[in-house]
């Protein structure tokens, strides 16, 4: 039997503000417990809900860079329900007008664009934080995160399969990260999904009854919990069974889903407005203010790359996606009449293998972009090598030292002298006649390994073009 | 000493500029008082003796600076709905019978900056809900016309603490009609002012749309001095008004010729009790004698108002009671075995059982399947409502009519039939419902019971609606009447 997958994604975006939603309480990450919980926040009695403004703001940005209707009236919901680390009772969000809606975003499906519509992105509050284990007996509860500042954005069910879905995320990450809204550390739960799948018989017109998978933090997560659940139901299906509608947890460590909540339990929410808060209203000057600062976004910025700079379509996504990434390959660019493409091959290549190496991102990267370009100046006047640039990379990053101290200490300066290669050259074709002779044989391939031998001999200072052109002659001789 | 407690408030103050009697002196005298007298009418849930005795010698001291404002040194009591620090705030409920708030209420902050003296804190129905004091879990306030009779609700501690004089001022607040109700039950001066004129901030919610602070005192004089200082805007309420505070005392003696009174006929039904009927009759001469031009008008929605407000107030109070979990303050149960047994057992025994009939009533009218006959037709009606206010005034600049349908009734009178308890609520809800300003004055007597009329106006009409009331009292006694009963020892 064919299946289709339908997928919808609700991805929490945490927005980057220093106060919380409705407090004047630091939102930042990481203080010791309830350190960072003030009257509101745990919902002393007599206490009020205070908007901050910047989160208007920050919700306007996802609202045009996804080209969606920003509401000029939109009104704040109380969702009622019971649970520890929900200090009031009820979450401030919304519910019937939503700040956000009818956007859309283009995504890559199999090297094709597909556009998947974005019905709504809503303004609402996180909750605390149950800990449970640290106590005998007890949970205790952590309200630093309670109010903190969250931009709810609800897909239609048009992604098809885990992989889109992930692509999906991926390009509302690299979205929000640009414009600045959210400062992505998905670590620190800064991004986040749930997923709600179904799946339907191949030409069927009803949607499947659907699962929601909550709280994936991780773009290999949500494929892998996708993937679980679709396998999960086509199981129940093609034995003659029924899905039934529940919530459920992913488990990264046994990569399965299980049961949270069945539709038993599921709450009634009791959605009403908000009579703490007057409606937020959107003047067109408040739009064109946030227009006018809203930075180049991603795929724009992808497509200059390859018009502007001659990269590759993957070049330029590398370098464009992660705004920390394409802030330092601009700050190349701009100083420097280096080709764009020797720059960007160092950083897509070089830098990030070091950035993985160190588990660390572009933005705490200890390699200046003014220090690349010296380096990459040297390289591409031949003053050394392409493979000793790397080392010396490698111990800028290490040492923080400037590249000529690097480049005299290591004694790493480029070997163009003909007469010193010559004598280099002519040793190794005596040490290696088994391979000279292969060469002659019509081997061409092994050249390679008698250029890597000079370098050998020369400590890597040689220059492996002269030398290759050398032993070529020579051996062609 | 004793007589100062006939005093207005500006009286009061002369006093205390002419160095007649020091603060502490004053204050000292209604301590005095409320030890004496309190014991039969129990309107006070907490009295603040050290305290108040501290800020009046505080008070004192910016007298002899010569910093005084208008209220400095001046006491007042406080409904224990305004969360004050260092003192409990138990918002009448056993859940809160422990809590004491980290921060003061915008309101009780702007008493301190006045100089004023808390004496204490009043009792009133469990967080506000209650038409008679008896839902109290402090026991209900008696009426200091006739202890056998209800104060009123739910400000009624605040009303016989007046009315008795323990206190020259009050606070109070009003969703429904909880300050004006009891100053009529009790004899005094009551005003809900306009929805977001005074700030609610650190003022536990009850119906957050229609909640609203307010002053409770002998005049209207002595009301405008108050609500001078506990109005404006406040950046920690976001329904709070940009409008700010003004000098109500100031218009207090404008003349009211030609304004034009309307009386809503819907007020004065064929089966309006006839002793209230004459009173009414009576104050409206009254008010016509003295240059007002009376008009009859209708409010169409009357009908509909005590319904309305039931749902709205109880559909809001469902979701604001729901923070007295027992997880972070307030009552908590013993041993509690589950999250779940938490939550049931420490609000079944914190709350009392108006609190969860409302509760009960509110969710029910926000449940799925409910909403839209319930809340939703509610909050249309509530539209209308305001929709016949607002072509009302264009006919007229006031409203007068009788605060309640009858005189304070006695203890006990509706226990069992809540609903008729409800809908002595008529003539007050409307006024919350649309958020305008509404006052209520003693007009006259019934049976040996105060009986009061309320006069609404437009929005932040306060000032007119002062100084039609200032006028009416200048040219009559009821609000200087004094309870022939013997309170006390």
């Amino acid at each position: 039997m064919l299946w289709e997958t339908i997928i919808g994604l609700e991805v929490h975006v945490q927005l980057a503000t220093k106060s919380k939603i409705f407090s004047g309480a630091s939102s930042s990450y990481g203080a010791a417990a309830n350190e960072q919980a003030c009257a509101v926040d745990v919902a002393l009695p007599g206490t009020l809900p205070v908007l901050n403004e910047k989160v208007v703001e920050l919700a306007i940005a996802l609202g045009l860079a996804i080209d969606g209707d920003i509401a000029s009236c939109s009104t704040f919901a109380r969702k009622n329900y019971f649970y520890p680390d929900s200090p009031k009772g009820y979450q401030i969000s919304q519910f019937e007008d939503p700040i956000v809606s009818n956007g859309r975003l283009k995504i890559l499906s199999d090297n094709d664009l597909k556009i998947i519509n974005i019905t709504r992105a809503h303004l609402e509050e996180d909750a605390g934080k149950s800990v449970h284990g640290e106590y005998t007996d007890v949970t205790a509860l952590d309200f630093n995160r309670a109010g903190t500042p969250l931009l709810e954005i609800v897909s239609e069910p048009e992604l098809r399969n885990a992989k889109e879905a992930v692509s999906y995320l991926k390009e509302l990450y690299y979205l929000v990260t640009s414009i600045g809204i959210c400062d992505g550390n998905m670590q620190e739960g800064s991004f986040r999904c749930d997923a709600n799948i179904s799946i339907r018989e191949q030409g069927v017109e009803v949607l499947g009854t659907r699962t929601e998978v909550k709280n994936i933090n991780s773009f290999k997560y949500v494929e892998k919990a996708i993937n679980f659940e679709i396998s999960r139901q086509r199981e129940i299906l093609e034995d003659g069974g029924k899905i039934s509608q529940e919530t459920r947890l992913f488990d990264p460590e046994k990569n399965e889903t299980r049961v949270m909540r069945t539709k038993e339990d599921a709450h009634d929410y009791r959605y009403f407005p908000d009579p703490d808060l007057p409606p937020i209203l959107i003047s067109e000057g408040q739009i064109d203010k946030v227009r006018a600062t809203l930075p180049e976004l991603p795929w724009d910025k992808r497509a200059r790359y390859v018009e502007e700079y001659n990269l590759s379509p993957d070049e330029a996504s590398m370098l464009a996606n992660d705004y920390s990434v394409s802030n330092y390959f601009e700050e190349c660019m701009g100083e420097s009449k280096l080709p764009a493409k020797l720059v960007a091959r160092w950083i897509v290549g070089e830098l990030f293998s070091l950035l993985n190496k160190y588990s660390t991102t572009m933005a705490s990267s200890r390699v200046s972009p003014a220090s690349l370009n010296k380096l990459l100046a040297k390289i591409s006047r031949k003053e050394i090598s392409a493979n000793a640039g790397k080392r010396v990379l490698e111990i800028m990053w290490e040492t923080l030292h400037d590249v000529n101290k690097i480049v005299d200490e290591q004694q790493l300066i480029q070997i163009s002298d003909d007469s010193v290669l010559q004598q280099a050259v002519d040793e190794i074709v005596k040490s290696f006649p088994q391979q000279v002779q292969e060469y002659k044989d019509g081997k061409e391939k092994i050249l390679g390994f008698l250029v890597g031998q000079v370098l050998k001999q020369t400590k890597g200072q040689a220059n492996p073009e002269i030398v290759k052109s050398m032993l070529e002659r020579i051996l062609k001789a | 000493m004793q007589d100062v407690i006939f005093n207005t408030v500006s009286a009061l103050k002369e006093g205390l500029l002419s160095k007649k009697y020091s603060s502490v002196e004053l204050t000292t005298e209604y301590l005095n008082r409320i030890a004496m007298i309190d014991a039969s009418m129990n309107s006070f849930i907490t009295v603040c003796e050290e305290e108040a005795l501290r800020q009046a010698a505080h008070a004192d001291k910016l007298i002899q600076q010569g910093k005084a404002g208008t209220l400095t040194g001046i006491p007042y009591a406080n409904k224990d709905i305004f969360c004050t620090k260092n003192v409990r705030t138990t918002c009448g409920s056993k859940m809160l019978d422990n809590f004491i708030a980290p921060y003061n209420a915008t309101v009780v902050e702007k008493c301190i900056d006045a100089g004023m003296v808390m004496l204490g804190k009043t009792n009133m129905d469990e967080f506000a809900m209650g038409s008679s004091n008896e839902t109290s879990f402090y026991g209900r306030v008696k009426n200091p016309w006739d202890l056998t009779r209800v104060s009123g609700g739910s400000s009624g501690g605040s009303a016989a603490a007046v009315a008795a004089r323990l206190a020259p001022l009050a606070t109070g607040s009003d969703t429904g009609g909880s300050i004006r109700q009891p100053s009529a039950f009790c004899g005094i001066s009551g005003l809900k002012p306009t929805y977001g004129r005074v700030s609610r901030y650190g003022m536990i919610a009850f119906g957050s749309s229609l909640d609203q602070g307010g002053p409770m005192a002998h005049c209207v004089e002595d009301l405008a001095l108050l609500l001078g200082v506990i109005a404006g805007h406040d950046c920690k309420d976001s329904t709070s008004n940009k409008k700010g505070t003004e000098d109500f005392i100031q218009n207090l003696d404008s003349s009211i010729k030609n304004k034009v009174v309307g009386i809503p006929k819907e007020y004065f039904p064929n089966n309006l009790n006839p002793e209230i009927q004459l009173i009414m009759d009576e104050a409206i001469r009254h008010i016509e004698k003295l240059g007002a031009k009376i008009k009859d008008v209708s409010l169409p929605s009357t009908s509909l108002v005590v319904p309305t407000y039931y749902v709205l107030a109880s559909a809001e109070c469902s979701s604001n009671m729901s923070r007295y979990d027992g997880v972070r303050f307030g009552h908590r149960c013993e041993d509690p075995k589950s999250i779940d047994d938490l939550y049931e057992r420490s609000r079944a025994e914190g709350f009392g059982d108006e609190v969860k009939r409302r509760i009960l009533m509110g969710t029910y009218a926000l449940s799925s399947g409910y909403y839209d006959a319930y809340y939703e037709k509610a909050q249309k009606i509530r539209r209308l409502v305001k929709n016949d206010y607002i072509s009302v005034f264009k006919e007229v600049d006031f409203l007068i009519g009788p605060t309640c349908p009858s005189i304070a009734f006695h203890a006990e009178t509706f226990t069992h039939d809540p609903v008729q308890m409800y809908l002595s609520d008529i003539y007050t809800v409307s006024a919350n419902l649309a958020g305008l300003p509404s006052l209520s004055l003693p007009a006259g007597f019934s049976q040996g019971m105060p009986v009061g009329m309320q006069i609404t106006g437009n929005y932040f009409m306060e000032s007119e609606l002062l100084s039609l009331g200032h006028t009416y009292q200048t040219n009559t006694d009821w609000h200087n009447r004094y309870t022939t009963q013997k309170l006390g020892r």
